[in-house]
């Protein structure tokens, strides 16, 4: 479904991706793990365009991202970013409803207000939130917020970053739960990055480590406690010994 | 290599500075371009004009307003030197619909708009929010860009034209109360002297203004650094351009216009 070959990126000397390979497979659901400042997030970004990659290929069902028009590519995905990214403008209804009221799928005005609540309420959000506005919302309803909007249009991929970041334990178990079930109702594509562990337990079918710029391991969730890769055993238990400089 | 250095830093300032100007009139014709391209978003258009036209009128009627009061002051003090006195009415109507109503009108719309503009744009990139326009199939120059540069070119020149009357209504003030002017005759002599292309040079001086004030904006605003620094960096850079371009266009334009 998704392919990454031979993928490198630097900013100036920083040289983030030193070769990514990685394939993610219909419905399935990676979880990419992996330090601060490792180019997780420049991994996703390069695959949405957001972000054009030196070198290497990425494709999505078999077509080249650079191939084929941009819209109907960007069609197919939804994105939860970390902080969120909700349009401090509009309410909470248009923001969930934004793809439904403008462009190709452009729905009649009401039509995307109903699909936009049912949307909220699908991640546990009441009616009356859907004409607030995000400043009026807490970390955690935001997150929903912006995961409504995620799948509002019914992507065939879903890329979340960061879903749990500055959340209580209690508020990231409920996303996490959010995220997995909609993967599974929905049967979308999902491609996560996170540092908590909790989330990589919950949602992950299978597990990306990134490390120095290229993919160090990766294998099904279930082989995450006895992979033997001591970089994977020292991110996973937290241990400031290891092969991973602690100070970088 | 002593000797050099200084030659080599002020090739690099200029290399740096034509590169700057290079990727800003790229902006400015991506911009532009936008507009024979549809989709156009036609709320964020009149969110735009209401913001940059309508809200900007009154900080921009009180700086007329004074501006020709403290016009018909000066003319008057300074024509009594070689007694001029009975200019005051032309000259303050010519000089506020040719230079000043259209220079302090963009100046007080960049320090009210280019700033405003690039503190919301910029803080928008630095929360992924352009980012996220983007993964919704939106083009942040089409939606965020062109409706503001659009707006801001059209409402631009009609604010011009509020601050004239209002600059030639402050003069007339001050010339009837403090300076004992007919008020009929002061009218009339306003009416009298004032040409078309006094007006109109001075609506297209706005129009101008407007554009760059709005294109200055978005340009730091999208290009803004990381965190609440670069948002304040994007912000002052932006006014402090969008000042320096219409002070500097309008010497260009005068000249286009007015030269012999």
């Amino acid at each position: 479904m998704i392919e990454l070959r031979d993928i490198h990126k630097s900013f100036g000397t920083n040289h983030v991706l030193r070769g990514v390979n990685l394939s993610v497979a219909k419905g399935e659901s990676l979880v990419i793990i992996g330090g601060s400042g490792t180019g997780k997030s420049i991994a996703l970004k390069c695959i949405l365009g957001l972000v054009k990659p030196d070198s290497g290929q990425i494709s999505v069902g078999g077509s080249d991202v650079n191939t084929g028009d941009r819209d109907t590519f960007l069609a197919r995905f939804g994105m939860l970013f970390q902080g969120g990214a909700l349009f401090d403008s509009l309410p909470v209804w248009q923001n969930v409803g934004f793809r439904l009221l403008r462009g190709a799928l452009k729905r009649p005005h009401d039509e995307a207000r109903a699909i936009a609540v049912e949307k909220l309420r699908r991640v546990g959000l009441k009616p009356d939130v859907a004409d607030k506005f995000p400043a009026e919302l807490s970390g955690g309803m935001q997150k929903r917020v912006g995961l409504a909007r995620a799948i509002c249009a019914d992507p065939d991929i879903i890329f979340f970053d960061e879903p749990t970041t500055g959340l209580d334990p209690i508020m990231a178990g409920v996303i996490n739960e959010l995220i997995r079930e909609i993967v599974v109702e929905m049967g979308a594509t999902a491609m996560t990055i996170t540092h908590d562990m909790t989330s990589v337990r919950a949602i992950a079918d299978k597990v990306a480590m990134l490390h120095n710029g290229i993919i160090q391991w990766t294998g099904p969730v279930t082989d995450l406690d006895n992979s033997g890769d001591p970089y994977l055993d020292q991110f996973i238990h937290g241990r400031a010994d290891g092969p991973i400089e602690a100070v970088r | 290599m002593t000797l050099t250095r200084p030659i080599a830093v002020l090739g690099g300032n200029v290399l740096h500075l034509l590169a700057a100007i290079g990727r800003v009139v790229i902006f400015a014709g991506q911009t532009v371009s936008h507009l024979f391209r549809p989709p156009y978003y036609h709320r964020e258009f009149l969110q735009a004009l209401v913001q940059i036209g309508w809200l900007s009128l009154p900080v921009v009627g009180l700086t007329a307003l004074f501006t020709g009061g403290a016009l018909a002051l000066q003319i008057y003090a300074g024509g009594a030197r070689f007694s001029a006195e009975a200019v005051v009415p032309s000259i303050v109507a010519i000089g506020m619909v040719r230079e000043l109503g259209p220079v302090l009108g963009g100046l007080m719309v960049a320090a009210r708009v280019a700033s405003s503009i690039a503190a919301e744009l910029g803080t928008m990139k630095v929360t992924e929010q352009i980012d996220a326009l983007v993964t919704l199939s939106t083009n942040p120059m089409k939606y965020l860009t062109l409706p503001r540069v659009l707006a801001a070119t059209l409402a631009v020149p009609v604010l011009v034209a509020v601050g004239d009357a209002i600059g030639i209504f402050g003069g007339y003030i001050v010339g009837v109360t403090r300076l004992d002017f007919n008020a009929a005759a002061y009218l009339k002599n306003t009416v009298d002297f004032l040409e078309f292309w006094d007006i109109a040079s001075g609506l297209f001086k706005g129009a101008a203004f407007g554009f760059l004030v709005a294109l200055m904006g978005c340009y730091y605003g999208m290009n803004s650094g990381r965190g609440a620094q670069g948002v304040g960096r994007a912000t002052k850079a932006a006014v402090v351009s969008a000042s320096v371009l219409i002070l500097a266009a309008n010497y260009l334009l005068t000249e286009v216009f007015f030269s012999a």
